[in-house]
C-alpha cells in the first residue's frame, strides 16, 4: 500500500523519533535513574538507614506539616476565587485572573525574599517582631508563607476555566428552588468540580512538598528545626553524604512519580470533568 | 399562599460595577479572594517594589551595574534564551512524535514529559550535577571530548533546558492534534514535497504555539534556582546566576541590594514577555 501524502517518510520518522526519544532519555530518564542508583549505591539498607536519621525524619514531618497547612488554604482560596470569577460578571475580572497567576512568573527566590523584606531582622516589622518574641523568618511561619506563595495559583487556575465551562444554570435552578447558598455549593457545584479540584490539589501538593528556592531563603537552614526535605537534600549533598542526600531525594522522586501517575489517570478517566486544557 | 411569594425574593446588593445575578455568595467569595490575594501576594510584592529605593535611585543603579551582578543577569537571561531555543527544536520533535506516530509505550512517555513539573528542583539539581560531573555517566565522555559541562556555564544551560522541557511540548500537542491534515493533503496534491509542505504549511501554523511554549519555558528558566545551583559551581563572573546573587545579598543582610536585583529581574522579564507577546500578536494578525 502506498504511503499517504501526509505521512512522513521512513527516514523522517526515524530521525524525528530518535531525536525526541533521545532528548527525553538524556534530560528526563537519566537524571531520574541517577537519583535511585545513587541512593542504592551502597545497598538498600544503607539508604534506609540514612532515612531513619532523626534529622531526615524531622525533615519529612516538617514537609508534611507545611503542605498540610498551605495546600488546604490554597484550595479554599481556589474555590472562593473561582466561585466569584466564574459565577458572576464584574469589572476588572480579567485583571484579577492575571494577578492570581502572578506567582508563576516570579522566581522562587523572590517569593521567599518578599517575606524576608517584611518580616526579616532588617525588614519592615523585624524590630517589632523581635521585641514581641515572634519568629516568622527562620521559623515555621516563614516556611509556610513562602510555600503558600509559590503554590498560590494551582487550584484556582484549574477551577476557574472548569467552572466557567459549566455555566450557572444548575446553581441558579437550585437557588430558585429555595436551596441556600452553601447547600447549592455542596450539593450542586462540588460534585461537578470534584475531579478538577482533586487535580489542582494534587499539583499544588507536589509543588508544596518539593519547593526549594523560596523555602531556602526563609528557612535559615537550622538542622532539625527548619529543614524541609528538599533543604535536607541540599544539606546532605553539600556535606558529601551522597547516599543520604539521594535517599531523601528518592522519596521526593517517588512522590513525583506517584503524582504523575495519578495526574495521568485523572486526565484519562475524568477527561471531561477536569479543565479543558488537560484533555488529550 | 399567594402567587407573589413565589419565586422567593432574593436579597442581593447590586453595585454598578457588576451585573446582577441570582446566585448568592459574591461578596463573601470575592472579599476572601481579594483579602487572601493581597495578604499573600500583593503586599509582599509591594515590599519588593519599595525596598530598593531606600538606597536612592543612584544606589539602585550602583547595585545593578556591578560587573558581578551584570554577569549573573546576563547568564540567567541568556542561558534561559538558549534553553528555550533548545526546547523549541526538540519540543517540536517530541510533540510531533507523540501526536503523529504510533508506538508502544507512547502513553507512558507522554506522562513522563511532565517530570520537570513534578520533580522537586533540588532533586533535579543534585541528579544533573552527579550526571554531568567530570566522573559522571555523561560528564566523563564529555570531559574526554574536552567539554566541561558541570561547574561551567554549559551546566547552567543544561539545567535551564531541563526545567523548561514540558512547556513547548504541552503547548504544541493540542495545536498539532487540531491541525487538520486537509491543508497538508492539498499542498501534496499541488506537487509540494513533504519538506516544502512542512516549511510552508505546517510550520507557519505551529509558529504561534512554538513561540508561546518557548516564552513560557524562558520565563520559568529565568528565575530558576534549585536545579541550577548544584550543577553551576557558582563561580562569580563565570557560572553564577542572578537568583543566587539575591540569596548571597540576603545572607549579608543587604536587603535593599537583594531587592534591587529581584526587582530588576522582574521588570526585565516583564518587558521581554511584553515584547514577545506583541511579536506573537503581529504573527497572528498576519495570518
Amino acid at each position: 500500500m502506498p504511503r499517504r501524502a501526509t505521512e512522513d517518510s521512513l527516514a523522517t520518522r526515524l530521525i524525528v523519533s530518535i531525536a525526541s526519544i533521545g532528548f527525553i532519555v538524556l534530560f528526563l530518564l537519566m537524571p531520574l535513574i541517577t537519583v535511585f542508583s545513587q541512593a542504592l549505591a551502597q545497598g538498600f539498607d544503607a539508604a534506609l538507614t540514612a532515612l531513619e536519621e532523626p534529622d531526615a525524619w524531622y525533615a519529612i514531618k516538617l514537609t508534611l506539616f507545611t503542605a498540610a497547612i498551605a495546600v488546604p488554604l490554597n484550595a479554599v482560596f481556589g474555590i472562593a476565587a473561582s466561585w466569584a470569577i466564574a459565577k458572576f460578571d464584574f469589572w476588572g475580572k480579567g485583571f484579577l485572573v492575571t494577578l492570581i497567576d502572578l506567582p508563576f512568573s516570579v522566581s522562587p527566590v523572590i517569593s521567599g525574599l518578599v517575606y524576608v523584606l517584611i518580616f526579616g531582622m532588617a525588614g519592615w516589622f523585624g524590630p517589632w517582631l523581635r521585641d514581641h518574641d515572634i519568629k516568622i523568618i527562620f521559623a515555621l511561619p516563614g516556611i509556610v508563607l513562602a510555600t503558600m506563595f509559590v503554590t498560590f495559583p494551582f487550584v484556582a487556575r484549574e477551577l476557574i476555566p472548569l467552572m466557567e465551562d459549566q455555566g450557572r444554570e444548575e446553581e441558579e435552578a437550585a437557588v430558585s428552588l429555595g436551596a441556600s447558598g452553601f447547600s447549592t455549593f455542596w450539593r450542586v457545584t462540588l460534585p461537578n468540580i470534584k475531579w478538577g479540584l482533586l487535580y489542582g490539589v494534587l499539583l499544588c501538593n507536589a509543588r508544596a512538598m518539593g519547593e526549594f528556592g523560596a523555602v531556602s531563603v526563609v528557612s535559615g537552614h537550622i538542622r532539625g528545626q527548619t529543614d524541609t526535605m528538599p533543604l535536607q537534600v541540599e544539606v546532605l549533598y553539600n556535606d558529601y553524604q551522597f547516599v543520604g542526600a539521594f535517599a531523601v531525594a528518592s522519596v521526593l522522586a517517588l512522590l513525583a512519580l506517584v503524582t504523575l501517575t495519578l495526574k495521568s489517570f485523572l486526565e484519562w478517566r475524568y477527561a471531561d470533568e477536569i479543565a479543558a486544557t488537560h484533555r488529550h | 399562599m399567594t402567587a407573589a411569594a413565589f419565586p422567593p425574593r432574593m436579597p442581593f446588593v447590586t453595585a454598578r460595577w457588576r451585573k446582577s445575578s441570582a446566585l448568592p455568595g459574591f461578596n463573601l467569595t470575592l472579599g476572601f479572594t481579594l483579602f487572601y490575594l493581597s495578604a499573600v501576594i500583593l503586599i509582599p510584592l509591594a515590599a519588593l517594589a519599595i525596598k530598593p529605593w531606600s538606597l536612592g535611585a543612584g544606589g539602585v543603579w550602583n547595585v545593578i551595574t556591578q560587573p558581578r551582578v551584570v554577569h549573573a543577569l546576563e547568564l540567567s537571561f541568556g542561558g534561559s534564551a538558549i534553553g528555550a531555543a533548545i526546547n523549541i527544536v526538540f519540543g517540536l520533535a517530541v510533540a510531533w512524535t507523540l501526536v503523529r506516530y504510533d508506538f508502544p509505550g507512547k502513553r507512558l512517555i507522554d506522562a513522563f514529559v511532565d517530570l520537570p513539573f513534578a520533580l522537586p528542583t533540588a532533586v533535579a539539581g543534585i541528579a544533573l550535577s552527579t550526571l554531568y560531573a567530570p566522573n559522571g555517566w555523561l560528564g566523563a565522555p564529555l570531559a574526554a571530548l574536552g567539554i566541561k559541562a558541570a561547574y561551567a556555564p554549559l551546566g547552567v544551560i543544561i539545567a535551564l533546558t531541563f526545567i523548561g522541557l514540558p512547556f513547548v511540548v504541552r503547548t504544541l500537542q493540542p495545536v498539532l492534534t487540531d491541525l487538520g491534515r486537509e491543508a497538508e493533503e492539498a499542498s501534496a496534491t499541488l506537487g509540494a514535497t513533504r519538506l516544502q509542505t512542512f516549511r510552508r504549511v505546517v510550520l507557519p501554523a505551529l509558529l504561534p504555539a512554538l513561540m508561546t511554549g518557548g516564552t513560557l519555558a524562558f520565563a520559568r528558566a529565568v528565575g530558576e534556582y534549585g536545579s541550577v545551583i548544584f550543577i553551576a559551581g557558582n563561580l562569580p563572573m563565570k557560572s553564577e546566576i542572578a537568583p543566587l546573587l539575591i540569596v548571597i545579598k540576603l545572607e549579608e543582610f543587604d536587603y535593599a541590594g537583594a531587592a534591587a536585583i529581584g526587582l530588576t529581574m522582574l521588570v526585565a522579564s516583564f518587558f521581554i514577555l511584553l515584547v514577545l507577546n506583541l511579536i506573537q500578536r503581529v504573527l497572528l494578525a498576519r495570518r
